[in-house]
């Protein structure tokens, strides 16, 4: 008889962690998340071959739409990363949202408060980002790894209080008077650089893209990663063989926020200057689709993220061209959840046969 | 200052206000804490209240009756139930990444909908709401009859659906059987419990009880409805299951002291308290966040968030 606690690892694994799933699995998650998204776009009353050509124009058939769908996949790749790394660690990080909001938060504190030349004022400004989400989440890595929380439940709330802390900051203390509910623009020597001119496209790209390798190098060549991933697979036999569970977890988590820290920070410095209520359109919760899709794999990751920041970019054109609203999306990404997790147990226990004996 | 405090606390609205809150509340938790019972963890009561809440608006305005709406929502709240029992149970998908997916996708979908039924109007139009029913005779009292006498029929019902529940729980074989599936599905199995059986009842109980709580923020309440109505109820009433211990009555109490801290931060609201509305929006969520540290580690059932398959050994 196993332990209660190993048993709920062995749970845990069903979502891909600690077992090869096949390759194929996001395509067909995603291909049959499309095919019942389409029965839902007809009974909206839309077209849904109509609906999804708008939708694949509107997001690539055009230079300046490719650039667009890349600008919007940047904040969906770090967040995404950020679930991943948690993950991995068999902590559920449902807080990227909150943390995404801290790292802007801080962003724009160390963009408009210090005044540093160019070349060290932006590293430092994605560095405080980092900072931020790294101790946002560190609240509840540490309720989780010490006391036992639920962190799916503690990330949500710490989500809304986030998002409020920021309502109040730009409605308050650090909004720019006479404008809109904002704060100040971050100095220019805090700014991203366009990489691609005559587009929206950022240097965030490059820090996106080295994100992915670190965490690559993190998880898969180092001794922190090693013991993250022990932890995830099975947290007992992780502490016989001395590694420090708690640490870890907590550890796991805080990594996590940074890098949803980082995506928020990036999207400052690169897109926004400023802090806006309501500035991210919940790529906190896309990103757990992207990591899944992803297959909890950094070049993964990046490939659903470009395909998730696609799907946002080609939902402007199909809002306008078919009269179906923004929120197709979450449809579309909720269902390409829902199947990732019936497919990863499908192969995982089999189909309608009994679980694997246990020994 | 004290003045105010007082007047802030003793008052009939706050009681009035507090028992109004919970209800949702309590409706969503006691549904989570059916199926939990049977093993199945439901982070996804967010989202089958938000379906709820959808349906009951859609239908009480296009049919101009808000008893209709509650059919509906019953029955689409059993439709999400069995969709997420499909996926938990039958094909053992990790319950909470799995909820996760559920609540995104019943965002999306009650957005769609919405879109689809009312256009672009979005929660402009009222819907006919549910009439408050005030019990004969006691509303009548002094003080109290107006405080406790006078709410919406789900007031009521859900308190003694809270009674009822601790009465199944722990005085039928129903209840017993619920609570054998939780702790060791093994051994229920082996005195004849069909486990998969149960739990299907169960989550498809759960999407029902959330449901109506979604539907009676739209027709109770708001007589409206917009994209993410419920705001996180649905994670209040996760919550107050664990804080509640998981017993009828301990997620009773916690409803209602949630229920209250709604209320409470509403009435400082309107009282015109120089404290930022964003603080005061929060406060429920800061509360939980509380109310959990404070109870320390509160036990599920041994079985709970695990996947089960009949006929194995």
């Amino acid at each position: 008889m196993k332990s209660g606690l190993s048993k709920r690892l062995e749970g845990l694994r069903s979502i891909g962690l600690g077992q090869a799933l096949s390759w194929t699995l996001p395509i067909w998650a995603v291909l049959i998340a499309f095919l019942v998204g389409s029965v839902i776009i007809a009974g909206a009353g839309a077209n849904p071959i109509q609906a999804y050509a708008a939708l694949f124009r509107g997001a690539v058939g055009n230079g300046g739409l490719v650039a667009t769908t890349l600008v919007k996949s940047i904040p969906l790749m770090l967040a995404g990363l950020s679930v991943v790394l948690a993950y991995r660690a068999s902590v559920f990080n449902i807080g990227g949202e909150g943390q995404i909001y801290m790292g802007a938060l801080f962003a724009v504190w160390g963009g408009t408060l210090l005044h540093l030349p160019a070349g060290v004022h932006l590293p430092i400004v994605l560095a405080l980002g980092m900072v931020g989400g790294f101790l946002w989440s560190a609240i509840p890595g540490y309720l989780k790894a010490a006391r036992g929380f639920n962190e799916v439940i503690v990330t949500i709330f710490m989500n809304y209080i986030a998002v409020a802390i920021v309502s109040y900051l730009v409605h308050g203390p650090m909004r720019e008077s006479g404008w809109n509910y904002q704060s100040r623009a971050v100095d220019e020597s805090a700014r991203l650089p366009i990489i691609l001119p005559g587009t929206s496209l950022h240097l965030g790209l490059v820090v996106a893209l080295a994100a992915a390798v670190l965490a690559h190098i993190l998880l898969f060549h180092t001794t922190l990663g090693y013991r993250l991933r022990m932890v995830g697979f099975n947290a007992e036999a992780a502490r016989y063989a001395g590694v420090k569970v708690t640490l870890i977890t907590v550890l796991a988590m805080a990594l996590s926020g940074a890098l949803a820290g980082l995506a928020g920070a990036v999207e400052i410095a690169g897109v926004q200057f400023r802090l806006l209520e309501g500035f991210s359109p919940g790529w906190g919760f896309d990103a757990i689709a992207v990591a899944l899709v992803g297959q909890l794999h950094p070049a993964g990751v990046l490939l659903a993220a470009l395909f998730f920041g696609a799907l946002r970019t080609g939902a402007n054109s199909m809002q306008t061209a078919v009269g179906l609203p923004m929120v197709v999306v979450q449809v579309i990404q909720g269902l390409t959840v829902l199947f990732m997790m019936i497919g990863a147990a499908v192969q995982h226990y089999g189909l309608w046969r009994p679980a694997r004996r246990e020994k | 200052m004290l003045e105010t405090l007082q007047q802030l606390l003793w008052s009939g609205d706050l009681i009035y206000a507090t028992l109004r809150l919970t209800t949702p509340l309590l409706f969503a938790a006691l549904g989570g804490l059916m199926c939990e019972r049977a093993g199945v963890l439901n982070i996804g009561l967010e989202g089958m209240m938000l379906g709820g809440a959808l349906t009951a608006y859609v239908v009480a305005l296009r049919m101009g009756n808000p008893w209709l709406g509650i059919l509906a929502a019953l029955f689409v709240g059993a439709i999400t139930g069995l969709l997420f029992a499909v996926v938990v149970v039958t094909f053992r998908a990790n319950q909470i990444v799995s909820a996760v997916g559920m609540n995104i996708l019943m965002l999306g979908l009650t957005g769609v909908a919405l879109r689809a039924a009312v256009g672009l109007s979005i929660g402009q139009s009222p819907a006919p709401t549910i009439p408050i029913w005030e019990i004969p005779g006691l509303a009548g009292l002094p003080l109290i009859g107006p405080v406790l006498f006078a709410h919406l029929p789900f007031v009521y019902l859900v308190f003694v659906l809270a009674g009822a529940m601790a009465f199944i729980f722990y005085r039928t074989t129903w209840g017993l059987a619920i609570r054998a599936v939780g702790e060791n599905p093994r051994a229920a199995e082996t005195v004849g419990i069909d486990v998969i059986r149960v739990r299907y009842a169960t989550v498809v109980w759960s999407g029902i009880f959330a449901a109506v709580g979604g539907a009676i923020l739209s027709i109770g309440y708001l007589n409206t409805f917009q994209e993410g109505l419920t705001a996180g109820r649905g994670f209040i009433a996760f919550s107050a299951i664990i804080f509640g211990r998981y017993t009828p009555l301990g997620t009773l109490l916690a409803s209602l002291l949630f229920g209250f801290t709604d209320a409470l931060q509403l009435r400082i609201q309107a009282f015109g308290v120089q404290i930022p509305y964003q603080f005061l929006v929060v406060l429920p969520y800061i509360v939980t966040l509380l109310a959990l540290f404070v109870a320390g580690r509160s036990k599920g059932p041994a079985a709970s968030g695990l996947p089960y398959a009949p006929g194995e050994e």
